[in-house]
């Protein structure tokens, strides 16, 4: 079963996708969803942010379903 | 307190009264950069009554500073802005006491500076200085708040807020656990190179001020444990549930001490390329440790287990800075349990020995988990 979710990019990494989300990603856990991400745009691979699955931050692996919202958000530091 | 009609206006307000605004008058709170996010701060921190206020910057104003900073103005170019914001500040209110502190803030001043404070506002525009106040916030067991800009977006939080926690024991979520490795050098733009539009920093510092007040006052709900972000495009705004860190970086005297913040965070004129750590996925481990030439570095301190018998030496993090000289001139290896620590060891011996580092992503853990 394909699962299609949303991916929302904050900040400075929308210079990277050119875009500030992606709509129907197939991608069955969070680790799965960054290598494809990462294949898309390599400039992620070495861009620090964190994720979070529906509006909360994660720090591991995370299975994912239909209708979830992923974020990546990078930190910012001007003032 | 002589009360005059000065905040009558917020004194009448449902469970504001004189109570709150006496905790106002008796708050102590330090501003960490005067610039976007620090005059709305500032300004509105001596309007609502806060009794003692620091503000601590070493810039001075220039040009392209004004479209932002609303608080200084083109007959003042080249002079520093902490002075001329605390002379403003006693225009406005003398009964403020406003302490400027002309420099910036630094790993040997933090500590003896913060100390003074009950609440420190994160005004500033770089991973150094946020880095350092969070740590020295953990360490003196201080709320701080979080405020920082990147084009059109803007972020805020209310970190290592004691009372935001149920228990004594448990440690309050910190700027660490969202972001444990500060960026490397250029990784991210700076106002300087990507821009900023004056009135989001307005924004965002007049937010600050809201939850300083909260904080102080005992009022509403702070922003602890969320990520709040602002995309002033959209005029929309996202949280996110701060979930603190399974194995968090543990901030005491000594890694405070071992940190170079100068070094970690990059300052614009360094090398970019200086500091960026390679960090190595288990199967290229095993080649590398199998090469003679690699030296394997555990950094982990000496009670933490499991013991591993592949490691060249073990310097722990918080000596790394004095035992570095017995490092080989060969190509380093760095583990520890997660491979968060061994970044920032792999960033010291870099910046330090100059030789060619590496980091064993996951750590330790990575590791046992691919044996088995």
């Amino acid at each position: 079963m394909n699962m299609e979710i949303k991916v929302l990019f904050f900040g400075s990494l929308t210079d990277a996708t050119a875009v500030a989300a992606l709509n129907e990603v197939t991608a069955s856990d969070t680790a799965a969803l960054q290598e494809l991400l990462h294949q898309q745009y390599p400039v992620l691979r070495t861009a620090k942010y964190f994720i979070a699955v529906n509006r909360q931050m994660i720090n591991k692996n995370t299975t994912l379903k239909t209708g979830d919202v992923v974020a990546l958000m990078p930190p910012f530091s001007g003032g | 307190m002589a009360m005059n009609d000065r905040y009558i206006r917020q004194v009448i307000l449902p469970g504001f009264g004189m109570d709150a605004q006496e905790k106002l008058l008796a708050a102590k709170v330090l501003i960490v950069g005067m610039g976007g996010l620090g005059c709305p701060v500032l300004q509105y921190m001596v309007a609502a009554g806060v009794g003692t206020i620091g503000i601590m910057d070493g810039d001075t104003v220039s040009m392209s500073n004004l479209h932002r900073q609303l608080l200084f103005h083109a007959g003042e170019l080249g002079q520093p802005k902490v002075k001329l914001a605390a002379e403003k500040m006693k225009e406005q209110d003398s009964s403020i006491l406003v302490q400027a502190y002309p420099y910036a803030l630094t790993v040997s001043n933090a500590a003896e500076v913060v100390a003074d404070y009950d609440l420190v506002i994160d005004a500033t525009d770089n991973f150094m200085a946020k880095y350092l106040i969070n740590d020295v916030c953990v360490l003196l067991n201080k709320p701080w708040i979080y405020g920082a800009v990147s084009q059109y977006q803007g972020q805020l939080s209310v970190f290592n807020w004691r009372e935001g926690v149920a228990s004594d024991q448990l440690q309050p979520i910190n700027y660490r656990d969202l972001f444990p490795v500060s960026p490397a050098p250029h990784e991210i733009a700076t106002c300087e190179e990507a821009g900023v539009i004056g009135v989001l920093p307005g924004i965002i510092g007049t937010m600050q001020a809201a939850e300083a007040i909260k904080i102080i006052t005992g009022l509403g709900l702070p922003l602890y444990g969320r990520l709040y972000n602002y995309d002033l495009l959209q005029a929309r705004s996202y949280e996110i549930a701060i979930v603190k860190q399974e194995d968090p970086v543990k901030i005491d005297q000594a890694f405070f001490e071992a940190m170079n913040y100068d070094l970690f965070c990059g300052q614009p004129e360094e090398d970019p390329d200086m500091h960026d750590i390679e960090e190595i996925n288990v199967d290229t481990f095993m080649q590398l440790r199998a090469d003679p030439d690699v030296f394997v570095l555990d950094v982990r301190e000496k009670h933490e287990y499991p013991a591993i018998d592949f490691a060249d030496a073990q310097i722990p993090m918080s000596e790394l800075q004095t035992g570095m000289a017995a490092l080989p001139d060969k190509s380093i290896c760095v583990i520890c349990h997660q491979g968060i620590r061994s970044v920032y060891a792999a960033q010291l011996i870099r910046a330090r020995r100059n030789l060619t580092v590496y980091s064993l992503k996951g750590g330790l853990t990575a590791y046992f988990k691919k044996e088995s």
